[in-house]
């Protein structure tokens, strides 16, 4: 369903991305994993058209590269960042409308998967906790039909129980549409992944059965430096600390 | 959080060619020795050239009005080295560290205000004025520098942009009579060295631009090579490089918008003495704006280009309305020759096609040409960013 | 009294001038992060069309359709800017700024070329030059008809940014552009909308404030632009209320100042409020949101 190849990207002239390869099949949970900075957001951004990259990015075989962002997700992928980016001064209700984008949104589902949405409806979302902001953030989504989910780090900084409730969602939402996952949290991959794809150094460095890789403790561990709690969030970063570089306009 | 939003703009992928030191774009190491030599003697050589020009009696008819050592042309090349100078020193702020000020003209106008009004009202003797109106606009950039660079970007340009506008004010409402309001305050040239006053001495004054410049031309080189030209570059391209390498952003910028300041002043007493006053257009943002203009037209971050766009704006500045008289344009319809009668529309226009077209300004477009002919000579040609920033860092 | 009240109404008016022009350019820069220095241009030349339109057409609804004229003018110069010369250079936006300062030196001199640097006298309607008693101060109309102006303004903007679907896309821009294209909506119509609408309110700024000062002159924006920077930034960038408050406090401290102190003074006194302003909160009275 989506396929990225050799996908080169930079960040103010470092390069992050030195050509990645994987794909996402079209159902469950494709998780992309690796230590701090290694440039996992980066991808996701690439794929959407945040970050200059080279390479090729399809979505059911048509090309998607280079075009805007907007045009992108109005193909029906959707996004999720890493903060969440919730609008804090719009209330929830708005934050909800701003997504629409379908005369039809499906205001069932989210509701019926976030009560909690409904009954915050005027409430600024900046004053949400994070847990109610990940609601928002993944509710948003909902609302349009979508092929594809981009998720970056959905339960970061959520209390254990907060974890429980997105992962529990996010396994429902799986059922109906596929997701590109992003997630420190070893317990949620392993409770929600299919696949996983371990990005080190720019590239991939290891993709195949989700299970496989956290089975494997050893492996787990030289691939994604921790144990299997996978909590462990290091300060440094192992990213190729390439001199960076100032691009020509 | 403020992320660019905009599609991806068109990939930058890197070439095998190390990337050039930032701001010092001429000092390769790589360049055969007798180039090298050359950049070095060749500024020598105009310096000289430029020093002997006023022996010359050459007439240039179309470019200047009367021979090259005629008063009126040597005053005229008089004011376009002085704005060489000042838009070489603002290059400091804008094409080196990428601190967009809009403000410059306040310590310009620091220097020429300072000097008249030390002259004139105070009577003091010039050599003590000089360096007090000098050290004055240095003394008030580092001030208000030290306020306006808690912000950045495109607050920075505002709050500069404030500033001075004070100092526009000050001078139009003339408090205590000290500025002469908007008629400006003549230079009392009784108190002058007598070498500085008169039409005969005009080639005095025309040394005394030449030198400025020279000075300006000489500090901005000293930034450039040393250590701390290479800090600033690092502060343009991305200030938390700087911050990581324990450096203080905040200090390096402040001596840099003094140094600048100081540079303003001095260039200000210069034009004050060339043209025998200050006037209040001195202070307002539009020479502010023209300073900008003129580093980005010439090639902002570059050795020379600064300078040259300077000379060249204030030459075109000077001629163009001159220029209106002339018969080409006097025959041409109405809807045109409005316009190309209008200095400031004229270069306002050229700069926004060179801001789109030449983004590395003057010295751009000759590298690009040298590059075309090593090129051409089947050579091979080290590939070289252009000297743009992005001063509004987000 | 009678001469504070005068003051204050003066102040007012001359704030309610400020805020027309600086929540045009709050919006412009909260959104597309574009420092607008073309914007004192979109205000010369609604005043230039509206002094036009003016002398052109008579009858008690002459003036104000001459002003909408002005406004009109001025919208479409905005956007067709934004389409023209901001959009190719979006994520330069050092070049943006650039290319607004050429536009500035370029529209003023060209409007120089047109119509004279010298002033021209504006066809104010005979009302206008009337005054009206308010409490013990004959206050002149003009002032009056720019608060009110500026009143009806500011709740139309805080309308349309709070119940339209284009306004809810404008204040979450201002928050995180990056995201409202995330989520699949072209935010760069809303750049051309935001232009547009600063264009709009600085044409309007412009025919008023001919009526205030009597006269247009090609250089009445650019002077006017300083003092709307300086709201801009009291008022936090991106804020329409921001700049409100800001410009209320601007245009009073200037007059009050000026009045009772030596002439100039209330100017720098506002760019020491700036100053002040600037190093107790950075961001400015509202902080970064739309509204
Ligand atoms: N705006 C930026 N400027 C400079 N470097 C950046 C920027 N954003 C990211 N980087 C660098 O790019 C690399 C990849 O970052 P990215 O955010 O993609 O990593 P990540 O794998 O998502 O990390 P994390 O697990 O911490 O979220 C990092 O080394 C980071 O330092
Ligand atoms: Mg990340």
């Amino acid at each position: 369903m989506l396929d990225v190849r050799d996908l080169s990207a930079w960040i103010g002239g470092s390069h992050i991305l030195q050509g990645v390869t994987f794909g996402v099949e079209g159902t469950g949970v494709t998780a992309l994993l690796g230590r701090n900075g290694v440039g996992k957001t980066s991808t996701l951004r690439a794929i959407l058209g945040e970050l200059p990259a080279t390479g090729s990015v399809t979505v059911d075989g048509e090309p998607v590269l280079g075009r805007p962002t907007h045009r992108l997700v109005r193909a029906g992928l959707g996004y999720v960042p890493e903060d969440r980016c919730v609008f804090a001064g719009l209330s929830v209700a708005e934050n909800l409308r701003l997504a629409c984008r379908v005369p039809d949104p499906d205001y069932d589902t989210v509701y019926s998967l976030f009560p909690e949405l409904r009954t915050r409806a005027r409430q600024r979302a900046g004053t949400l906790s994070g847990g109610q902001q990940q609601m928002v953030a993944i509710g948003r989504l909902l609302l349009n039909p979508n092929r594809l989910l981009l998720i970056d780090e959905p339960t970061k900084g959520l209390a254990p129980k907060v974890v429980a409730e997105v992962t529990a969602v996010l396994a429902q939402v799986a059922q109906r549409v596929p997701i590109l996952l992003v997630e420190q949290n070893l317990a949620v991959v392993r409770r929600l992944a299919g696949t996983a794809v371990v990005l080190a150094a720019g590239r991939v460095a290891w993709q195949g059965e989700a299970a496989d890789l956290l089975g494997d403790a050893d492996r787990t561990r030289s691939l994604l430096g921790v144990g299997s709690t996978g909590l462990g969030r290091g300060a440094a970063s192992d990213a190729p600390s390439q001199s960076s570089r100032r691009g020509d306009h | 959080m403020s992320q660019s939003s905009s599609p991806a703009a068109p990939p930058v992928p890197e070439t095998a060619a190390p990337p050039p030191a930032a701001g010092t774009p001429y000092a390769s190491p790589a360049r055969p020795p007798l180039r090298r030599l050359a950049r070095a003697v060749l500024p020598l050589v105009v310096l000289v050239v430029a020093a002997v020009l006023p022996w010359s009696t050459v007439d240039i008819p179309g470019v200047f009005d009367g021979p090259l050592n005629s008063p009126g042309t040597l005053q005229l090349l008089a004011l376009c080295l002085v704005f060489g100078g000042l838009a070489a020193g603002y290059d400091l702020l804008f094409g080196r560290a990428g601190l967009l000020s809009f403000g410059h003209a306040l310590y310009l106008a620091v220097g020429a205000y300072g000097v008249d009004i030390l002259v004139t009202h105070a009577h003091w003797p010039l050599w003590a004025a000089v360096p007090a109106a000098a050290l004055g606009g240095a003394a008030l950039a580092a001030l208000l520098g030290s306020v306006a660079l808690r912000t950045t970007g495109i607050a920075f340009a505002m709050v500069t942009l404030a500033f001075a506008q004070v100092g526009s004010i000050l001078t139009q409402r003339d408090p205590g009579g000290l500025t002469g309001g908007e008629e400006g305050l003549p230079m009392d040239g009784s108190r002058l060295p007598g070498f500085l006053v008169g039409v005969a001495n005009t080639v005095n004054l025309y040394w005394l631009a030449l030198a400025f410049l020279a000075v300006v031309a000489f500090v901005v080189h000293r930034v450039d090579r040393g250590p701390y030209g290479r800090v600033l570059a690092g502060l343009r391209d991305d200030e938390r490089r700087v911050a990581v390498l324990g450096l203080s952003p905040y200090r390096f910028k402040l001596v840099t918008f003094t140094l600048s300041g100081g540079l303003a002043a001095l260039g200000g007493v210069v034009y004050a003495l060339v043209v025998g006053g200050a006037s209040p257009a001195l202070a307002a943002s539009d020479l502010t704006l023209s300073l900008l203009v003129m580093a980005v037209l010439g090639g902002p971050g570059t050795r020379w280009g600064p300078v040259i766009g300077g000379i060249l704006y204030t030459y075109l500045d000077q001629r163009l309305t001159s220029l209106g008289g002339t018969s080409a344009i006097r025959h041409l319809p109405g809807v045109l020759r409005a316009p190309l009668s209008q200095p400031l529309f004229v270069l306002g226009a050229v700069f926004i096609l060179a801001v789109y077209f030449a983004p590395g300004g003057l010295a751009g477009l000759g590298r690009r040409g040298a590059a075309l002919t090593r090129a051409l000579g089947r050579r091979p040609v080290p590939d070289r960013a252009t000297g743009t920033t992005d001063a509004t860092g987000r | 009294m009678g001469t504070v009240v005068l003051l204050a109404l003066t102040g007012l008016g001359l704030g309610a001038l400020y805020f027309l022009i600086a929540s045009g350019l709050s919006l412009v820069f909260g959104l597309a992060d574009v420092l607008n220095f073309a914007h004192g241009l979109f205000l010369s030349v609604g005043a230039y069309a509206t002094w036009w339109a003016g002398g052109r057409l008579s009858g008690p609804w002459g003036f104000p359709v001459a002003v909408l004229f002005g406004v009109a003018c001025g919208a479409a110069v905005g956007g067709l800017v934004e389409l023209v010369l901001i959009r190719p250079l979006y994520r330069r936006p050092t070049e943006q700024v650039l290319v607004t300062v050429g536009l500035s030196l370029a529209g003023v001199a060209l409007l120089q070329a047109g119509w004279g640097a010298d002033p021209r006298r504006y066809p104010s309607p005979q009302w206008t030059q009337k005054v009206t008693r308010v409490l013990g101060a004959d206050v002149p109309n003009d002032r009056l008809l720019l608060i009110g102006v500026a009143v009806v303004v500011l709740a139309g903007l805080l309308a349309f940014l709070r119940f339209t679907r284009y306004g809810l896309v404008i204040r979450a821009g201002v928050e995180n552009r990056a995201m409202v294209s995330a989520l699949g909506i072209d935010v760069r119509r809303a750049f051309t909308l935001v232009f547009a609408i600063g264009g709009a309110l600085a044409g309007l700024a412009g025919a008023l404030g001919g009526v205030y000062f009597g006269s247009v002159s090609p250089g009445q924006g650019a002077s006017l632009l300083i003092f709307a920077f300086i709201v801009v930034v009291i008022g936090g960038m991106g804020s329409v209320t921001g700049s409100a408050y800001a410009a209320v406090a601007v245009g009073l401290l200037q007059q009050f100042v000026n009045y009772y102190g030596t002439a100039g003074a209330g100017d720098i006194c506002v760019v020491a409020l700036l100053a002040v302003v600037l190093l107790v909160r950075p961001a400015g009275i509202a902080g970064r949101a739309a509204t």
